[in-house]
Formats: structure tokens, sequence, C-alpha cells
């Protein structure tokens, strides 16, 4: 409508293969990245604090959605691998004292090598039995961190865990641990997007679409697999470790099953299988109840009384949840995703039909 | 003559309104779990705290200023306890009434950051209660090693003062809330000299009929300290009754003693003789319930259905009382109602000798205890209802002082 995207000639191979070809893509990159950077500055700290949930959560449907949405593999998991990063680097930081650019890789990786694991059961079986397989994983490493001391810290298996530390100061408030996360946020999403167009992520594809066929045009499903598995979980590792610093304690019962379904929850609000409907998902799911709330908050008692309301609105999130949930599966099976690329397309060429 | 008078008239009425403008609501962040795996208490506690909130805000609120409880439903999960104590924050709140292990857990080094007090009623951990170390968690009421520590004493009051070579069965929950209690009970083993031995239930807890079984006819103890959370509680009381062990030799921790729970165990007749400890009062004589009652009678409602559940309404009343009663020490020793969260926690740190008619135990907080004593009350299923069977009571305070200072 606003753009041309024909006329654009590449010259060098650099440009063929950039992230956004077409100006219009990288303006409007650009422009979110500086509203971003503005963002806090302006935005009051409750904001920033529901912008940093939001963050955290990205990370975590990135790596769900690498596993699931790209390589079709179901795993109900993911947030026990979140705790095997919280609890690594809480324990890398609490005993050894490291820093936060230690402990986090190495919480991703020690979730990576768990994840691949918990992962070899995939090369046998699929969807609804791999579902299991991952649900046996879920409740082994809840019930290992419960039940040693040594990785937990004790009968209260939390670990307390000072707060990252840059350039001497100790990142508190919400404005600096937002730049913190929004610096991991941004390159688990730069990785993702590179990684599903790289030789591994067109794999992954490939084994999601149909592994036999993957199998005979040389894809080594063994090896891609438990990649899928190992880059999934190491993302989730990154995201526990984003928590515990986030929150200042590494603790397995905000990681439990239930966790792991609102993951899936998002990739699936928001679209199987991309980049963008990892974040749309977990905007999603994070911004609903704030919004319902906010409205009954505002407009419930033109309906109801004061009790009525506080037992509605927790109540009312929950069915709108589920029937959100339904009415994308029926109407959209492929998320908010696909409907905004519909709504572009049709913006693309408006006022024509195509 | 006439016109001065109107003019002052129109200044005091200008001085009125601008203290009007001045006298702003003070502001509690209340969280809450009506829809999550707490649910079965959610939905009791919380209109408990508003029914008393309302009722202290129609006798004119406190130093004449209304009080008002934003509730936030966080559903039991991490997330959405940090974005509702935000939004608390951002609307003023002077505290925080947590729910919630994980979410105390959570919270505990952004309220001590911030300097905004938050209680922790019945979670958290037990060694929150030392102000020291936590000077912004205050848990209010008896925590799980006070609770242990009450059972034990409980146990030996009914075995004839003595329990030299008495067996006790630990049946609890295995998760961390469920061992947080056993440091206490080994110590307890060495002063006592009983046998102990320990049934974890995995969760989700609704199945323990080989842990019951071992209980009854293996070990056969004198007495069953039963800690459940949820359904498991109910369960328990079930599969006991079943094996044949007397109920009147079990003795519930705070989660696992309420109407719900004996309902869904099969009802009062089934679970006659249970016991259960509380850390509020139980049952429906109490003064401030009897007003509650009038104050919805006077705006021509009848009293919530919810005031039947008394175990978990009460124990509702109990914390915006102790948190109402915080705020009016801040408001007294400040003289005026634009406190600040840091003088509701030197509000909290004075509460002392608020009974509230017997439905809150003789609480004493200090800067270094935030538990106001550990005082647990055990009441008795009997007859369709709660009965009191021991006075408000604290058990072992030396031995728990002595571990809180270790730090737990």
């Amino acid at each position: 409508m606003f753009h041309r995207e024909s006329g654009y000639y590449k010259t060098s191979y650099a440009a063929d293969m950039a992230l956004y070809p077409l100006p219009v893509a990288r303006w409007t990159v650009a422009a979110i990245a500086l509203a971003m950077c503005v963002a806090p500055f302006v935005l009051h700290e409750y904001y920033v604090s529901i912008i940093n949930l939001i963050l955290v959560a990205t990370v975590g449907a990135l790596g769900l959605n690498i596993l699931v949405g790209y390589t079709g593999q179901i795993s109900i998991g993911h947030a026990a691998f979140m705790s095997v990063g919280a609890y690594t680097a809480a324990n890398l930081a609490v005993r050894l004292d490291l820093p936060f650019w230690i402990t986090l890789p190495a919480g991703g990786l020690m979730a990576a090598a768990i994840g691949a694991i918990v992962g070899i059961p995939s090369l046998r079986i699929k969807g609804l039995y791999l579902a299991i397989a991952t649900l046996a994983g879920q409740l082994i490493i809840e019930w290992t961190i419960n039940h040693v001391p040594w990785i937990s810290g004790g009968a209260q298996a939390s670990i307390e865990v000072p707060r990252p530390t840059l350039f001497g100061t100790q990142l508190k408030t919400q404005f600096q641990l937002y730049w913190f996360l929004l610096f991991f946020a941004v390159l688990a999403i730069v990785g993702t997007l590179n990684l599903v167009r790289s030789r591994i992520g067109r794999a992954f594809i490939a084994i999601r679409d149909q592994d036999i066929a993957a199998e005979i045009i040389g894809i080594n499903i063994f090896r891609y697999k438990l990649l899928a598995f190992a880059i999934s979980s190491f993302y989730a590792g990154v995201t526990g470790v984003l928590y515990t610093y986030y929150l200042g304690i590494a603790n397995y019962e905000q990681f439990q099953i239930v966790t792991s379904i609102d993951y899936l929850a998002m990739i699936i609000i928001g679209g199987l299988g991309s980049v963008l409907g990892s974040i749309f998902g977990a905007i999603f799911v994070t911004l609903l109840p704030i919004a319902i709330r906010l409205g009954m908050e505002n407009w419930g008692s033109l309906l109801f009384g004061d009790a009525d309301i506080r037992n509605l609105i927790p109540n009312l999130r929950l069915i709108l949840f589920g029937g959100l949930i339904m009415l994308f599966l029926v109407l959209e099976p492929e998320g908010l995703n696909r409907l905004w690329r519909n709504i572009r397309s049709y913006f693309r060429v408006w006022p024509f039909s195509y | 003559m006439r016109s001065f008078t109107l003019l002052l008239a129109g200044a005091a009425a200008l001085a009125l309104s601008t203290q009007a403008i001045a006298q702003k609501d003070i502001v509690i962040g209340l969280q809450c779990d009506r829809t999550g795996p707490t649910q079965t208490v959610g939905v009791f506690l919380c209109p408990g705290y508003h029914d008393y909130i309302a009722l202290v805000n129609s006798k004119g609120g406190v130093g004449g200023a209304k009080i008002r409880a934003l509730e936030i439903d966080h559903e039991y999960k991490v997330p959405s306890a940090v974005e509702s104590y935000e939004r608390h924050k951002k609307e003023g709140a002077v505290l925080i009434s947590l729910y919630g292990t994980p979410q105390t857990q959570a919270l505990t080094q952004r309220l001590t950051e911030d300097k905004i007090a938050g209680t922790s009623p019945g979670f958290g951990s037990a060694a929150a209660a030392n102000g020291d170390r936590f000077p912004y968690i205050f848990p209010i009421a008896a925590s799980y090693w006070s609770q242990a520590a009450g059972a034990v004493q409980f146990v030996k009051d009914r075995l004839g003062g003595n329990l030299k070579g008495k067996k006790i069965a630990y049946l609890y929950f295995d998760n961390p809330a469920g061992r947080e209690p056993l440091p206490v009970l080994e110590a307890l083993v060495k002063e006592e000299g009983f046998e102990m031995r320990t049934f974890a239930v995995p969760s989700p807890g609704v199945e323990m009929g080989a842990q019951v079984i071992d209980i009854a006819q293996r070990f056969k103890p004198d007495f069953v300290i039963a800690h459940l959370f949820g359904r498991s509680p109910s369960v328990s009381i079930k599969e006991l009754k079943r094996v044949g062990y007397p109920l009147s030799k079990v003795v519930s921790f705070v989660w696992g003693a309420s109407e719900a729970d004996i309902i869904a165990a099969g009802g009062w007749a089934t679970a006659e003789g249970y016991y259960g400890i509380q850390f509020a009062g139980v049952g429906g004589n109490y003064p401030v319930l009897k007003e509650i009652t009038e104050m919805y009678k006077q705006q021509g409602k009848p009293a919530p259905k919810e005031m039947a559940s008394t175990v978990f309404y009460n124990r509702g009343v109990l914390i915006a009382a102790i948190h109402v009663e915080a705020i009016s020490n801040a408001v007294k020793a400040k003289g005026n109602t634009n406190i600040t969260p840091h003088d509701v926690k030197l509000g909290f740190e004075k509460i002392k000798g608020f009974t509230l008619g017997g439905l809150v135990p003789p609480l004493e907080i200090n800067n270094v205890d935030h538990e106001g004593g550990g005082w647990v009350q055990i009441f008795q299923a009997k007859g369709g209802k709660w009965v009191k069977s021991t006075e408000w009571f604290k058990a072992y305070p030396t031995l728990l002082k002595r571990m809180l200072a270790h730090g737990g």
C-alpha cells in the first residue's frame, strides 16, 4: 500500500542473505528497536515490569517453539529445563561467586545436556508417547531437585541469588533489569531467526514435515532430534536463569508442569513454527489476564456487585483464556502470527484484492 | 458582619475540602488465589479479608481514612504475583498481603529492596520469623516450625506428659513445605526421646494407601502428625479411617484442618475425633463475626455464605485485622493518615495484646520476632463442628529461638 517490494536488486551475497532484505522491514525493525529503547524512560515502573515478564517469557517460548513448532517434537517438560538452568546458575553464583556472564551460559548448557538426555526417547517414539516421556522427564527433574539438598540448597529448595552486577552496578530496579533482560531476549530472537534459516533449521523443518523423507535425503535424524532438544532446553535453561536473576531466587515450585502447559499455550496461540508467533504468544498470555482485570475493574461495577466482581475476574479470565485457545484452534489453527500475516497481506495490495 | 461569617464559612469549607482531598484511601495490596491449585482456600479466605475491611470502613476507617484492599488473583503463579506486586506498588500500597510459598519466596528480595512489608501467614519459610534476617517479611502466624513444636507438645499432653519410648508417625506432603518441619521434629526426638518415622506422600497427594497401611499395621504409632495440602488431607482422613486407625490420635497442620477437608473426606461422622492445628480461631462464636453479620443485616443482605467455612474465613478476618492494626499503629505514631510502607512496618512491630475477642492469638510482634510468638490452638472435629480442645499456646519457644538464630 505504502511501499513497493519490487525494484530492489541485490548486488552481493551479504545483501541477499540479510535478515530483512526490504528497506521497509528494516525501518520497521528500527522503529520497534527505538520504541523499546525509549519505552522504559517514558513508562511507569509497573509497565516496565510487565515488559520484563514478557521478555523472559519470550525467550522460553522461542525455545519451545524450536522444538515443537520447527522440529515437530512435543515436549511438556519445558519448565523442568528452566529449573535445571535456574539451579545451575544459582549454585554457581552462590557457591563459587561467579558473575552472570558465566552462570547464564552454564545454566543454559546444563539444561541443554539434560534436555538432550530427556530427548533420547524421541528417536523411537512420537506424538502422544513422546509427550508422556517428556512428562516423565519433568517429574524426574522436579523430584531430583526436590530431594537432593546438594542441588536445592536445603529443605526449602530455594536459593537466594544476588542480583546481577554489571560494571560494578548491581541491577536491581525494574528499569535496570529491563536492559539486562532485553539484551538476552534480543539475542534469543536474533539467534532463532538465524537458526531457523540455517542448515540446522532447515533440517529441523524437514524432520517435522516428514522424518522418513528427511532421513532419505541425508539428514541425520539422531543428531538433529537431539540437537533440537538441546537447543530448546538451552533456551529454557537461559529463561530459568533470567527468572532467577530477575526474582533474586531460584525456586523449583514455579517451574512445575503448569508452567510447561502455559508455555505450550503461548506457542499454540502465538503460532507454531514462527519466531514472531512466539513473541505474540508471550505477549498475549502475559497481557490477557491483566487486560481482563483492568476491564472488569473499570466497567464491571456497571453489571455486578463488588464481591461478585472479585469472584468473577479470576474465573472470567480462565473462561476467556480457554475460550480463546479453542477459538484460535478452530478459526486460525496457525495462531496469532497467521492472523497478523493475513492482515499484512491484505493491506499489502490494498485497495486491490490481489 | 454577615459577609465575614460567610467568608469564614467559605474558608472552613475550603479547609475541610482540602482535608478531604488529603485524606486519601489507605491502599493494601491483597494477593489471592481463587482459581489456582489452592482455590479451595482463596474462595473463603479472601471474602473474609474484604468483609473485615468493609467493617472497619463502615465504622469510619482508620484515623478517618478509608482502607482499600486491592485484590489481585495470581492463580498461584509466580509471574502473575510479580505483576500484581508491581501494580500494588503503583497504586501506593502500604503493605502487601502475600499468598503462596513460591510467590512469597519470589517477592522477598524485592520487598526488602523497596522497603515494603509483606505478610505471609502460613506460607514462606519458617526462617522468615527472624526479623533481623528478613526485615520486611512478616509471617504474623505460626510457622511450620511452631506448628511442629505445637503438635509435639499437644501429643505429649495427650499421652500423659511423657514421650519417652512413644512412637509418632509424621505423614507429610513431599514438597519443601512438607519437609520444612523435619529439623524441628528431629530436634524434639532428641529432646523428648520419642521414636519418629516419616511417611512421605508424593504430589498430588491423593494416593497414600501404602503409607497408611504402613502406619496403622506395621509402625503402630501412638500418634500421627499429618502435614498435607490440597486434596490430600481428606484422603488421609478417609484412608486412616479405612484401615481402622483412630482419628482421635491424628493431629493435622493448619492446611489440613478445614471444614472443606472434613466434608471432602466424607462428612463429620467419618472424621469424628480428628484434631487440627489452627493459627486463627475457628467457629462463628466471635464478636467480630457477629459484627460482620450485623453490618450485612443493616445493608439488608444476608450474611455471606463463605462465613460457614469458618476455618478459612476466620483466617481472612485475622489477616485483615492484623493488617488494620499495623496500619492504625502507624497512623497513631505518625499523627496523620499519610503513612508510608516503612511506617506500617514499624506498626507491625508494635502489635501486642490485640486479640479480637479470641479470634487472634495474643501476638507480640517486635523487630526480631516477626511471627509474634508462634501461637497455635488445637480444635477437634466433634459432633458436626470444630470444637476447641486447647487454649492458645506456644510450644518449645527456647528450642525454636535457638534454631531461628542459626538461620534455619
